[in-house]
């Protein structure tokens, strides 16, 4: 049953590593904002709010799209990057991670702010009292109370990775080996004659992949919510 | 070490204009709800930044905006006692009871945490989790992480005020012996005069954002025109009196008071104790000869040093034992009656006596000691 191909195998590790990196890559940035988003008073805040949540309303292609223009070799972001740091998103597996990282953003700042905006602020005034500074303060008491929020965001960015199609294929491209994820060597084999095997082969390994995350991340809630049992 | 706080603020309805000194060891706050006491607390801890004043603890300002100083909570030094806890429900008590011991420089800590431990009596809840506590532990392990900080001040908001009463008195000892055995001086707030007479030497009296009346607890007790209108049944005078003997054949305890003794059902304490007794002003008849065939025990001699405005039917007069001051609530009709004046010497009929604690100055070298 899993006898898979070498490239089928390489979709199945690239969507591993896509999913991973985007997560990872993304989460400073999503506490940040979630931060920003439930605690902070700045002009221009909904307009935050409203930039944050573009990727959710928007047709995956069009983000694609956007992503090709501003990070794509030519584009703004993207050459200067590249002169820079050396770092180059067009048709690598870097730019796969970067489109799920974008398209998963919404959903983990989501998940983040709302943890966040429970927290009893009245703890944290309490910490203040014992002489923790506003740093200590949120490394000690708001950062592991938000912890529940923050590893669901975490699945979500994950799992919205693993399912992303649209603005990858845009950004770019179906390149087996590099840029080719799970959904997009299903796509192909969909459009292939006699693809059907390898489509249902991957389909089924997809599901596994997914499953398997969402028993992991409900082993971590139990844990963390047995730890807390806030009142 | 001396508190001053003299600061102006305004919230929502509330104007706080407040200004009082203590350097008593525990300075209770003291009034109805809504009379600016914990806002002054949270002033004091540096929660509520105050518009205009100052807050001076001994010779350090920690606010003082005329000079634009303003010392953040947590460099304040202060331990602060809520009165919901507020342990952190992810730690341990352990944890929790360490916390603060984290951030006190090593130069700075006195408080022992074995000590403190045992003070409190918490050492077999150190492994649990907050959640795991009852109401009473809670706070108990909320008393002992304020204090493993080495706070120079301890501040506490109505500690025992979300606990029934069987809590309160679970947790009211340990709340003494941290006055009696620590030298770490205490702000106190609350609005239940049996708390505050048992445990405060001074108290600062709050009434509609103003203090009212500062003073020794014995002073402040007897100003029945200042307490919120639910607790005045139970003002009155606050004595400490010796132990002089025990009367085994009725079972009863004679203690000494300047004008003669008092006899109450017996107490467990040894001859030469100091006791604390309150005696609520309505519990106070007043005879203008000595009464015969009365079944009340104590009749103390006095003289009215002051009588109080009328309110409604009734007057209170404050009595002179011989420098123990009573105080006694009484209808103006007799106050008509008996044609009592201030200077006229009557008796002063004793009916209950309350007793707060059995107050210990047992001169046990103190615990922990600030500075």
């Amino acid at each position: 049953m899993l006898d898979l191909t070498p490239d089928e195998w390489n979709a199945v590790h690239l969507s591993i590593k896509v999913g991973l990196w985007a997560m990872a890559a993304s989460l400073p940035f999503g506490i940040l904002v979630a931060l920003l988003l439930a605690r902070g008073k700045f002009w221009g805040k909904s307009l935050l709010n409203g930039v944050v949540h573009l990727p959710l309303v928007l047709p995956p292609v069009v983000t694609g799209y956007l992503l090709l223009l501003s990070f794509g070799k030519r584009g703004p972001i993207g050459s200067f990057l590249a002169e820079n740091f050396g770092i180059v998103f067009s048709f690598r597996w870097t730019g796969a991670a970067l489109a799920c990282a974008v398209m998963g953003f919404p959903l983990m700042v989501r998940a983040i702010r709302l943890s966040i905006e429970a927290v009893d602020r009245r703890l944290e005034a309490a910490a203040g009292t014992l002489g923790a500074g506003p740093i200590w303060v949120f490394a000690t008491v708001t950062l592991p109370l938000v912890l529940p929020g923050i590893v669901a965001g975490m699945i979500l960015s994950f799992a919205k990775a693993m399912g992303e199609f649209g603005a990858t294929i845009t950004f770019v491209s179906n390149i087996p080996g590099e840029t080719q994820t799970l959904p997009s060597a299903i796509y192909t084999f969909t459009q292939v004659p006699g693809g059907d095997a390898g489509a249902m082969r991957l389909t089924l390994i997809s599901i596994a992949i997914s499953m398997i995350a969402l028993v992991v991340s409900e082993m971590f809630a139990r844990k963390i919510g047995q730890r807390m049992d806030v009142e | 070490m001396t508190l001053l706080v003299d600061v102006r603020h305004r919230l929502g309805a509330l104007e706080l204009e407040a200004r009082f000194e203590s350097a008593g060891h525990l300075t209770a706050l003291f009034g109805p709800s809504g009379s600016g006491k914990t806002s002054l607390i949270n002033i004091i801890a540096g929660l509520i930044r105050p518009e205009a004043g100052r807050v001076v603890i001994g010779d350090r300002a920690l606010v003082d905006t005329a000079a634009g100083k303003f010392v953040p909570a947590h460099k304040r030094r202060l331990g602060f006692v809520f009165q919901d806890a507020r342990l952190f429900p992810h730690l341990t008590v352990k944890s929790n009871l360490l916390y603060g011991r984290w951030f006190t420089p090593r130069s700075e800590r006195y408080a022992d945490f074995d000590r403190v431990i045992d003070m409190l009596g918490i050492g077999h809840l150190l492994a649990r989790r907050p959640a795991l506590l009852s109401g009473g532990e809670k706070q108990r392990v909320a008393i002992g992480r304020a204090l493993l900080a080495s706070p120079k001040l301890l501040l506490m908001d109505e500690p025992l005020a979300s606990l029934d009463d069987a809590r309160k008195a679970e947790i009211m000892p340990y709340l003494e012996r941290l006055r009696d055995e620590t030298r770490v001086p205490i702000v106190y707030v609350s609005h239940s005069i049996a708390e505050v007479s048992r445990l405060a030497t001074d108290i600062v009296m709050m009434s509609n954002g103003k203090v009212a009346a500062a003073g020794p607890t014995a002073e402040i007790m007897q100003r029945l025109d200042l307490l919120p209108p639910e607790e005045v049944g139970e003002g009155g005078a606050v004595l400490d009196l010796k132990v002089l003997r025990h009367d085994e054949e009725f079972g009863m305890t004679v203690l000494g008071a300047a004008a003669g003794e008092m006899r109450v059902p017996r107490l467990s304490l040894d001859v030469g104790a100091t006791v604390r007794i309150r005696i609520r002003a309505r519990d106070v008849m007043i005879a203008t000869e000595r009464p015969q065939g009365l079944s009340a025990l104590n009749v103390l001699p006095g003289r009215i040093a002051d009588i109080g405005a009328v309110n409604g039917t009734q007057v209170d007069l404050r009595l002179d034992c011989r420098g123990d001051m009573l105080v006694s609530r009484i209808t103006r009709q007799s106050l008509k009656t008996l044609d009592l004046a201030v200077g006229r010497d009557v008796f002063a009929v004793i009916k209950t006596v309350a007793f707060d604690r059995a107050n210990l100055s047992r001169g046990t070298a103190p615990v922990l000691t600030s500075d």
